[in-house]
């Protein structure tokens, strides 16, 4: 039974999506506030985490941010903002997905699904005897540990599963429709922003955002590469 | 011999520089009239003018030189009139003067010795006769000649040269003493010829005596006044000149200054420096033009500051509306799957209840986001993430993602044959909505195809039609189409939708530079028309492009 932090300040939504996530067999916990979820998230252990955006106190953004620096866990984001600019932000603060309000049960439910899916896909895709290295970057797909210039690099679960993909083949170009359909398993004709912000939390933890990128390369008008150098 | 033949010679004068000044009036009217003819024969001149004008570098025909040329020639002209007319006056008065005074004295001079030479005069009487008219006036540079048929008596030299047949023959004709002025060895000089007459009680006129006087008297004083006349106006007119252009100067600064602090000004303004003002300085037309553009930038500052208070007004409903909608309906809809399986174990009155909740739930969830997007492209907040993409592979993609490739017919170009520069959700949304309108209000088969059209050699376009072989489009409802909440169901099966998905869909292709069209066809049924830029050029996957409106 997946655990799931839901952390959501309006009462009725609330009260709404977790009796909607019992409903589809989750073990919900919800947090009204973001202290209370950042508090509660070591005690609760949840799977996944669904975060509303817009919190009193600690925003929502600030919380996916605090969750990340010491927590890999998967963080769908749930916006009542659906400017491009908000999804993009929520995005680039460390959400591995987002849904914009108001959003069926069922979408939210497959969405969680999906999430801890790749995370469990993340392990199998990454059987392999040993760590490889590609210059200062040593990926070690057995462990799913990453390490940049000899120091770990904490890396959320949709960026580890983009990293995977794309040094999986060094040199091939992957459109951001590959990659969103073998990231984030999105089944429909889905959203690039959540390619390019990955991409770009990615490049900031390789320490290469600004200049000529040595790992993620941009292939103008196609997609993403792995330099292979 | 008296004073009535004086006044007639100097009639005679007078009558010849009025026929001058008559010739002259005369060919100023042939000049006017010459002008009169240029200018009705068209714009000829006028046009030729302004192709010079056109032709002219612009600091030649800027307002400094232009004002610089109009005051010279102001200047010139005036004093030169001014001069012309001066000189004329003062010119004929010093000569007249001068040739009364000589013609006076000399007439009394030869009254005087008329009296006592002979009739007949023998050559020894002409030489008395001029010697006596020449006592009579000496120290005057006189020449004097007498003359009786072939006989004559000069003193102190021969002046016949300086005689002209016409004078001569004017004194020989006539009763009145006649002058001329010559110019002889680059000296001018007057030459007077007084016949002498003697009264007969018989006849009223008197009568020629054959005898006559002549005299040549140098006239260089005259004419240095004359020359002097001539510098002063050269000098005058110089002098006008000089200070026309200063002033032309000085005014052309007086206009240009507060006009380059305007054109200053208006290209501030027209980057977005709203707040810019001119000094007013004086009480003239300048002045007031300041004060103008004063009060224009102020009103225009004022105007921008309400539409942005306007706009910042309306971005912040939208974003209030869309928040405190979302909220409840967030809510409603996290709970419409649970209301729905749980419906049929209800009793059948609570599980319509139910069911009519959960359809109201969603249908309010899609039109709230609807509105949301209509919303964000009034605010100008959308923005294009272009991507260069295969535009047929895409549209694929859209009838894959919802199971409706099976129920439309495609007619597109092989894969990576056609690419372009789109934003790839919003071509998403656009054939999403018409696809999805064919199918839900029109009747199969439904036709998916796409083509290239080339407008000019660098200029091309997708063509996307979708057509249907329903009752399509009422007519009337053909203008309004596109428009918001506008709903053409009446002709066509019920809608569910809310009259937002083709304004919608209109704006995402209107924000890609496209155009997109609704028609009937012939043969039955609708066909929309979405027409795409196609745009190869400067590829970059991560622009993001400003909403257009």
């Amino acid at each position: 039974m997946p655990r799931v932090l839901l952390v959501e300040d309006d009462p009725d939504v609330r009260k709404a999506v977790q009796l909607a996530l019992r409903h589809q067999g989750h073990d919900v916990f919800a947090a009204a506030t973001g202290e209370e979820g950042l508090e509660r998230l070591r005690p609760f252990r949840p799977d996944v985490v669904v975060l509303d955006l817009m919190l009193p106190g600690i925003s929502g953004l600030d919380v996916c941010r605090r969750i990340r620096d010491r927590d890999q866990v998967p963080i769908i984001m749930v916006t009542a903002k659906g400017d491009d600019i908000d999804v993009v932000v929520g995005l680039e603060a460390g959400a591995d997905d987002y849904v914009v309000k108001p959003v069926q049960a069922r979408v939210l439910d497959a969405r969680i699904r999906a999430v801890l899916r790749r995370q469990d896909a993340s392990v199998s895709v990454a059987v392999r005897p040993r760590a490889e290295a590609h210059g200062e970057l040593v990926i070690d797909r057995a462990g799913l540990l990453v390490s940049h210039r000899g120091e770990r690099v904490a890396l959320a679960p949709s960026e580890l599963r983009l990293l995977l993909t794309l040094s999986a083949s060094p040199g091939q170009v992957f459109s951001r429709q590959q990659l969103l359909e073998a990231v984030w398993e999105h089944s429909y004709h889905g959203d690039i922003r959540l390619v390019d912000a990955c991409v770009k939390r990615l490049r900031g933890k390789l320490g290469e955002l600004g200049g000529d990128p040595r790992y993620i390369q941009t292939v103008r008008g196609f997609g993403y590469r792995f330099g292979s150098s | 011999m008296s004073g009535p033949r004086v006044a007639r010679a100097r009639k005679t004068v007078r009558k010849r520089d009025a026929v001058r000044n008559r010739e002259v009036v005369g060919d100023r009217e042939v000049v006017r009239n010459h002008e009169a003819v240029a200018a009705g024969e068209g714009r000829g001149p006028v046009r030729f003018l302004r192709a010079v004008l056109a032709k002219t570098p612009l600091p030649l025909r800027g307002l400094r030189p232009r004002l610089v040329v109009a005051f010279a020639l102001v200047a010139v002209v005036s004093a030169l009139s001014t001069g012309a007319l001066a000189f004329r006056e003062a010119r004929t008065g010093v000569l007249q003067q001068s040739q009364d005074s000589v013609i006076r004295q000399f007439r009394t001079s030869v009254d005087a010795v008329a009296v006592y030479t002979p009739l007949p005069p023998r050559r020894s009487d002409l030489e008395t006769a001029v010697n006596q008219v020449l006592r009579a006036n000496q120290s005057q540079g006189w020449q004097v000649m007498a003359t009786y048929g072939s006989l004559r008596a000069f003193t102190p030299g021969d002046i016949s040269d300086k005689l002209s047949p016409e004078l001569r023959r004017s004194v020989g004709t006539h009763r009145a003493a006649v002058f001329q002025r010559v110019n002889a060895d680059g000296h001018p000089y007057l030459v007077v010829g007084m016949p002498v007459t003697y009264d007969t009680s018989e006849e009223k006129e008197p009568r020629l005596s054959g005898f006559a006087m002549y005299l040549v008297v140098p006239q260089n004083t005259e004419q240095a006044y004359v020359q002097a006349m001539v510098g002063g106006i050269e000098r005058a007119t110089l002098v006008a000149l000089c200070l026309a252009v200063v002033l032309a100067l000085l005014a052309a600064g007086g206009v240009l200054r507060p006009v380059r602090a305007l054109r200053r000004a208006t290209r501030r303004m027209a980057e977005g420096h709203l707040d810019i003002r001119l000094a007013v300085n004086g009480s003239d037309e300048l002045a007031d033009l300041s004060r103008s553009f004063n009060d224009t930038a102020a009103a225009l500052e004022r105007s921008v500051a309400e539409l942005r208070r306007l706009e910042a007004r309306a971005r912040r409903f939208a974003a209030d509306v869309s928040h405190e909608l979302r909220t409840p309906l967030a809510a409603m809809s996290a709970v419409t799957d649970v209301l729905d399986e749980n419906a049929p174990h209800l009793d059948q009155e609570t599980g319509d209840a139910l069911r009519l909740v959960s359809e109201g739930t969603s249908r309010l969830s899609v039109l709230v986001e609807d509105l949301m997007e209509i919303s964000r492209f009034d605010a100008g907040a959308v923005r294009l993430n272009l991507d260069e993409v295969d535009l047929a592979e895409s549209v694929r993609r859209t009838l894959v993602a919802r199971g409706w490739q099976g129920r439309v017919e495609t007619r597109l170009p092989r894969p990576g044959t056609l690419r372009t520069r789109v934003d790839p959700r919003r071509l998403d949304v656009v054939m999403a909505n018409l696809v999805g309108n064919a199918l839900r209000h029109g009747a199969p088969p439904v036709r998916l195809t796409m083509t290239v059209r080339e407008e000019r050699a660098d200029v091309s376009w997708a063509v996307i039609e979708v057509t249907d072989s329903g009752p399509g489009i009422a007519e009337e409802a053909m203008p309004h189409i596109f428009e918001r909440f506008y709903k053409a169901s009446t002709a066509r099966t019920r809608s569910e939708s809310s009259g937002l998905g083709l304004a919608i869909t209109a704006e995402n292709v209107y924000l890609h530079g496209g155009r997109v069209s609704a028609a009937n066809r012939p043969e039955g049924g609708s066909v929309f028309t979405v027409e795409l830029p196609l745009r190869r050029e400067s590829p970059d996957t991560d622009e993001t492009t400003e909403g257009a409106r």
